[in-house]
């Protein structure tokens, strides 16, 4: 009986402490409800799940430092399994229900699409991690994103291009959303860079074997190949082009910008070209680049805490929380105010680039959000631009 | 002349494989008179078994095609015991539900046993690709097309001069006449069904050196397998071989001829329309018995 009752007694003292030491303003200010809505299972759970992760790694950073303005940050998080009408449902339940300042995600652009008129509508903020051209082309009041869009990848490799004097290109692209997306950009912007496109090819997600395409672009007689897909295809076009005897350069979109490219493509992937976020080339950032600092401190924390290597994709909402959180502050969670303090966020440095959003850029990143790289000895390594 | 030739090349190729996989529908459907569905499954299991073994278990090579295909036909084994034998009212349409679902569940477990990633195998031999008057071919292609051609041989040997072969074409013939001789059909069923899953198998591991495999690279190579037996004639081995090539020939000049975006809906028409002109399929009886 003693016992118990000094354990009791003991317990209390603990709590009083607890009430005395919390700092005053974790209590008296509401937390500021941040929307999260990813993809974190199904067939696009290798976006949402390093989504999820990092949404939380950099909700924690800033609740470490104290919250902004005093209010501490708390994180809703719905699962979309990459099904637009799930995100939708939910995206309704964020906004209605949870009462969330602003949402995150989500990590598609088919699901983002599905739920921007509703983010219009109601309104509240929405900041995706998707990279299609289409959600901040045209420019929608509350609907930002914070992934590289193609428009970005193709500048990039045309401007390569540009400098080695290639004037004829054959591209060959994956039959998906993603694949379209790239051929309607390489055909947009080749005349802007004086290149021609002079065979398109398309290819299935799941064929074994590309040489019939890759014998009709060649025999359009092009100086340089582009491919436009993510694993596994591009691999499988690696392998074909080498043992097809090219003589001319393969240029590879950033879809394929993981090391897993590297192993399934094997020797094949010598040489290859492609556009890579600078996260996959960190230790080879000159100290003078803007972004290595961040860099390094997002990869040691995601892989201190998750045990388990970076991707880009992280990166989308990581990014998108520290624009946010800098967009809250002095507005005391109205989302007008929010909103307009995205447009104005100017320079900040993050994980994919450097973003500056105005009125009229509801993106905000520049063609260095890429480095050129290139595969030697089955590492990327930067090249001069 | 040297872009002809590659489509050659290309089309043989990946006809071979869709061959070896109709083989194994072929096979089956006249021993049993049923269309397996999970057969694109035997082929992921068969490619992804002899990488694991291969790259993963340090196996030599020929040791890694062996095990990985004698362990697929265990798998065939299993799902005849488990899961097609104990359906109480064997009706076709029946079993042809159960071979989705176990295509379904074989998906699933490889999924869960190899993840989402896929993965890529090196050639079996060192040997760089051939050049023949311009267009390339890859050892790995004549690997293939050498196994179509002992297995169509194989078979042949098996029914024509084997008591179990010929047992089996009497099963396939009349399985109760072939049981009033004492003739033990439900283990020939068996055998028929570790056959034609090995036969998946050394489809999935041929092709492996050329294209990737994860764990849904079965539907695809299925259908197409299933499409090949179709045009070919269903329950005939030549047939299936025929069939199989034809596929990928017609594949390949349809991209280099037309475009690459309607690569399988050339296919696909042609099949529809050999089957309304000829619904037994190219080489198979000119009438149909509907199940």
């Amino acid at each position: 009986m003693n016992r118990t009752m000094s354990l009791i007694g003991k317990s209390l003292a603990v709590l009083l402490i607890g009430l005395l030491v919390v700092p005053a303003a974790a209590w008296c200010k509401e937390p500021y409800k941040i929307g999260g809505l990813f993809s974190v299972t199904g067939p696009s759970s290798f976006l949402g799940d390093p989504e999820k992760k990092s949404l939380e790694l950099a909700i924690d950073e800033i609740n470490a430092r104290g919250g902004i303005d005093g209010h501490l940050l708390e994180a809703v998080i719905y699962d979309t399994e990459g099904d637009p009408g799930k995100t939708n449902l939910n995206a309704s339940k964020l906004m209605t229900k949870d009462n969330v300042i602003a949402i995150i995600g989500p990590s598609l652009t088919p699901t983002t699409l599905a739920i921007v008129p509703l983010a219009e509508k109601q309104p509240v903020p929405l900041i995706s991690c998707a990279a299609g051209i289409l959600i901040t082309e045209p420019v929608k009041p509350w609907v930002f994103k914070t992934a590289q869009s193609d428009v970005l990848a193709v500048a990039a490799i045309y401007g390569h291009m540009q400098k080695k004097n290639i004037k004829k290109v054959g591209i060959i692209t994956v039959e998906s959303a993603y694949g379209e997306s790239g051929r309607d950009q390489l055909t947009a912007q080749a005349p802007k860079f004086g290149i021609q496109v002079v065979q398109a090819e398309t290819f299935g997600a799941k064929d074994t074997d590309m040489t019939a395409q890759l014998t009709k672009v060649r025999s359009a007689q092009p100086e340089a190949v582009i491919c436009w897909g993510t694993n596994p295809g591009p691999a499988v076009i690696a392998r074909n082009f080498q043992q097809m005897g090219f003589k001319i350069p393969l240029y590879q979109s950033h879809g394929v910008a993981s090391p897993k490219f590297v192993e399934l493509a094997g020797e094949a992937a010598e040489n290859i070209v492609l556009p890579a976020g600078k996260i996959l080339v960190t230790d080879q950032l000159p100290d003078s680049d803007p972004q290595k600092a961040v860099l390094k401190r997002y990869v040691e924390q995601f892989t201190g805490r998750f045990k388990q290597p970076v991707s880009p994709f992280g990166g989308y909402a990581y990014d998108a929380m520290m624009i946010l959180a800098k967009a809250l502050e002095g507005t005391e969670g109205k989302k007008d105010a929010v909103r307009k303090r995205i447009e104005e966020v100017r320079g900040l440095v993050g994980v994919t680039g450097t973003f500056n959003f105005s009125p009229q850029d509801h993106n905000g990143l520049g063609p260095d959000a890429f480095v050129m790289v290139q595969i030697q000895n089955g590492k990327f390594k930067v090249i001069d631009q | 002349m040297q872009e002809f030739l590659q489509y050659v090349f290309s089309g043989v190729t990946n006809g071979s494989v869709y061959a070896i996989i109709a083989l194994g529908f072929s096979m089956l459907f006249s021993m049993t008179g049923l269309i397996n569905f999970a057969q694109g499954e035997f082929v992921m299991l068969g490619a992804l078994g002899m990488i694991s073994l291969w790259k993963g278990a340090g196996l030599p090579l020929p040791a890694a095609i062996v095990l990985s295909t004698i362990g697929v036909s265990a798998v065939g084994l299993l799902l005849e015991r488990a899961a097609i034998r104990n359906v109480r009212k064997p009706h076709p349409i029946v079993l042809v539900i159960v071979t989705i679902g176990a295509s379904i569940f074989l998906r699933g477990a490889g999924m869960i046993g190899w993840g989402k990633e896929s993965y890529s195998s090196p050639a079996f031999s060192r040997q760089g690709a051939f050049e023949v008057a311009g267009a390339t071919l890859l050892p790995q292609s004549l690997f293939i097309l050498a196994a179509v051609l002992l297995i169509v041989f194989g078979l042949q040997f098996f029914h024509r001069r084997t008591l179990t072969g010929k047992a089996m074409l009497a099963c396939a013939i009349s399985k109760r006449a072939a049981w009033l001789q004492g003739i033990p059909s439900e283990r020939l069923v068996l055998l028929a069904f570790a056959l034609s899953a090995g036969m998946g198998a050394i489809g999935g591991i041929l092709i492996a050196p050329i294209s990737m495999s994860s764990y849904d690279m079965g539907m695809t190579l299925g259908l197409k397998g299933f499409c090949a037996a179709m045009l070919g004639g269903l329950g005939s081995s030549l047939g299936a071989v025929l069939g199989g090539l034809l596929l990928g020939l017609l594949e390949a000049f349809g991209v280099g001829f037309f475009s690459s975006s309607l690569k399988d809906a050339i296919a696909f028409v042609l099949l529809l329309g050999i089957l309304y002109v000829r619904p037994g399929g190219i080489l198979g009886a000119k009438v149909v018995k509907r199940f």
